[in-house]
């Protein structure tokens, strides 16, 4: 019934009903029905973009520091806090420039990340996994109790300069803010790529990651890799915050979601894999957009968690897991 | 150490632990569990602000039964786990004779078994779950409206403000589910079609998939039953999405002054259903104590977007105070008794408790005014 129509009848602005009138109402109300399910279909993917963007870029700082350190890293979430709660102090606080203050919260979100590696995990070098586990799961209370101290327990609005009309699309539309998000998530994801890919730090790293013994052999430090590679992660966990506290609100708890979906992401695509992670993010968004859109929204976050297990049993070692050479 | 020292540094300690004793005694300690971190932060300090407030204005009157009140307020971080540790800690530890709690529906109901072990009664100040009160559980005395009493007072309303098919989003939890569930039973009982159903988690903050689907359901009004940060995000992010549906939001948590405050434009055209109007306090029952509490709220500079939720708490503190009055003694038992009884003009109006629940175990519920206010041009006015 429903067929495109060069001439005819025009009772919608692409299709014409070609049924006879007595179901003529029928057919109407199918084909706006139709255009319904399409446009939600259309907003449900354009929000799961976006959303895999930013998810992208928590799974990648995680993966990271465990594929290059072999640290489990609980205080990424709170490095995601600390980036939204900069951004509280800079913009709505001391009034700086939005786009400045982004750029100081991340710098100083590399800068923690630097000094927990200096203070913490340096002296832990050569202590077995459960010991710095344990370490890491005590840093993550501890900066998630001093948040709660500093800010106080109440969630914090956090303005954005951004036009308070959504970019409109035909039937879709969204919001400025999101966008800025989305461009800017991209933008450092594949900066991060080329920078592990085609630096000679990246270089390094990935020397750190296949084989650390051969490469402090061969004359890598591997101290100053591990250094900067906390540092870099926990400044994408940072990079994250900052951009999403505007979107959202910043409260002390925020990092623990983050910090499960980070985690969900990174073994969805692989352990160490940047690849892996990106995929990971996008995937995770698009589940649980459509999970929650199609199935039920109550399930929302539970529906990416079983598509996790599905694939751990089919694949065990993730979507993009690398080798690596042991001996 | 020689064992004379040992000793005189004993009967120190004992001395002090006496005189601890001894000032206790003088005032009556009254128990409060809040939300004051985790998702619902922000209205559980309002409602121990408000608490406060009551406390101050009490004891500057000269207290209860010539004792000073003293609220000993507990962080129950928005998790019913903690919840009935803060309760189990201010009965066993405080021997507080008297509860209020414990804002959100679920808190509440995690608490309750507590009530019944201990045989303390418990002032309910902010839950709606229409559970709290048909369970049977005979010391929870409730001031808040039930989800059940709030779409009752809205029914009248369908009709009025010309809704055909309403849509539904709460959050997942005893709060949200029993005020879809009432409102929408009330909507199928006014001719109104019932569109989608959307839940989220209390946690969510991202609500764009639900208001996705919202979108293309083709109704005119969404529901929204959650607290007022959730609300704030989605009237953000449905400004975003352009949903053509018109927002009420249910549970008089929605502190129409944050919401101004906090998402801007996205809030105008939006309907709150409050149960105080400190925008025109003429409009309440008691107008008098409604500009005395609202003066003082500024004197304390208090966030003039919590007074919709800081009356809750004076309100149940003067309820309380009133009852260990009328009880003649800072017991459980004897308030227990002498809460049935109260009749208090508070802030939301005349407050006074009928039966409710299984007969020989009733719980007792006040019947409460609700408002319906509009956000129009970032200003609260009058529907």
């Amino acid at each position: 019934m429903l067929r495109a129509s060069p001439g005819g009848e025009r009772d919608h602005p692409h299709f014409t009903c070609r049924a006879p009138p007595r179901q003529r109402g029928a057919c109407l109300a199918a084909l706006r029905l139709c255009e319904q399910r399409v446009d939600q279909l259309l907003q449900h993917t354009l929000n799961a973009l976006i959303l895999g963007g930013t998810y992208a870029l928590l799974g990648i700082g995680l993966t990271l520091i465990f594929g290059i350190m072999r640290v489990v890293n609980f205080t990424h979430g709170e490095l995601y806090a600390f980036g939204a709660y900069m951004m509280y102090l800079w913009v709505m606080l001391a009034g700086m420039n939005f786009y400045l203050a982004m750029v100081l919260a991340v710098a100083l979100g590399v800068l923690l990340g630097g000094a927990i590696e200096l203070v913490l995990l340096r002296r832990l070098k050569g202590a077995d996994i459960d010991t710095t586990m344990l370490v890491m799961i005590g840093a993550w209370i501890a900066l998630q109790n001093l948040e709660q101290w500093t800010w106080s327990g109440v969630a914090k609005s956090i303005t954005a300069p951004f036009p308070a009309t959504p970019l409109v699309l035909g039937p879709i539309s969204v919001s400025w803010n999101r966008l800025f998000v989305f461009v800017v998530a991209s933008v450092l994801i594949l900066a991060t790529h080329a920078l592990i890919n085609h630096s000679k730090l990246g270089k390094a790293m990935r020397a750190t990651f296949q084989d650390r013994e051969t490469a402090a052999l061969m004359g890598i430090a591997i101290d100053r890799i591990h250094t900067a590679t906390f540092a870099l992660g926990s400044g994408l966990a940072a990079a994250a915050g900052a951009l999403l506290g505007p979107v959202f609100v910043a409260y002390p708890s925020m990092g623990d979601l983050a910090s499960l979906k980070a985690f969900a992401i990174v073994i969805l695509g692989g352990l160490g894999s940047i690849p892996g992670a990106t995929a990971g993010g996008f995937i995770l968004a698009f589940i649980e957009e459509l999970g929650a859109g199609y199935i039920s929204s109550g399930f929302r976050d539970g529906m990416g968690f079983l598509l996790i297990i599905v694939i751990l049993i089919v694949k065990p070692t993730g979507l993009f897991a690398r080798r690596e050479r042991i001996g | 150490m020689t064992s004379r020292t040992l000793k005189l540094m004993l009967m120190g300690l004992a001395l002090a632990f006496a005189a601890g004793g001894a000032a206790a005694q003088d005032t009556i300690k009254i128990g409060v569990t809040q939300p004051l971190t985790g998702a619902f932060a922000a209205s559980g300090n309002y409602v121990a602000q408000g608490a406060k407030i009551a406390e101050e204005e009490i004891n500057k009157a000269g207290g209860v039964l010539g004792k000073k009140l003293q609220l000993i307020i507990e962080d129950n971080k928005s998790n019913p786990t903690e919840a009935v540790a803060t309760a189990e800690k201010l009965i066993n530890s405080d021997k507080v004779p008297v509860l209020m709690g414990a804002w959100s529906s679920t808190l509440t109901l995690a608490v309750m078994p507590k009530l019944e072990e201990y045989k303390v009664p418990m002032l309910v100040e902010t839950s709606s779950s229409g559970k709290i009160t048909t369970s049977g559980n005979p010391y929870v005395f409730r001031i808040s409206p039930t989800s059940e009493m709030e779409a009752k007072a809205f029914a009248p309303l369908f009709k009025t403000m010309g809704i055909k098919k309403a849509d539904f989003l709460a959050t997942n939890n005893d709060f949200g589910l029993g005020a879809s569930k009432e409102f929408s039973a009330a909507a199928r009982q006014n001719g109104v079609e019932v569109g989608v159903m959307e839940t989220m988690d209390p946690k969510a903050t991202d609500f764009s998939a639900q208001l996705a689907k919202i979108k293309a359901s083709g109704a005119d009004t969404l529901f929204v039953t959650t607290a007022v940060e959730q609300i704030t995000l989605i009237l953000k992010q449905a400004k975003d999405q352009q949903l053509p549906q018109k927002i009420i939001t249910t549970g008089g948590s929605n502190s129409p002054d944050q919401l101004i405050a906090q998402a801007g434009e996205a809030a105008n055209g939006s309907y709150h259903l409050v149960f105080f109007t400190p925008w025109f306090p003429e409009a309440v029952k008691n107008p008098e104590i409604a500009k005395t509490f609202v003066t003082l709220w500024n004197e304390k500079k208090h966030n003039v977007g919590g007074l919709t939720e800081g009356f809750r708490g004076w309100d149940g503190l003067n309820v309380i105070a009133e009852a260990i009055k009328a009880a003649g003694k800072a017991e459980p038992e004897a308030i227990s008794k002498a809460l049935w009884d109260v009749k208090v003009k508070g802030i939301n109006g005349d407050i006074s408790f009928i039966k409710q629940g299984p007969a020989g175990k009733e719980s007792a519920q006040n019947v409460p005014s609700v408002y319906l206010v509009k956000i129009e041009g970032g200003k609260v006015t009058r529907q």
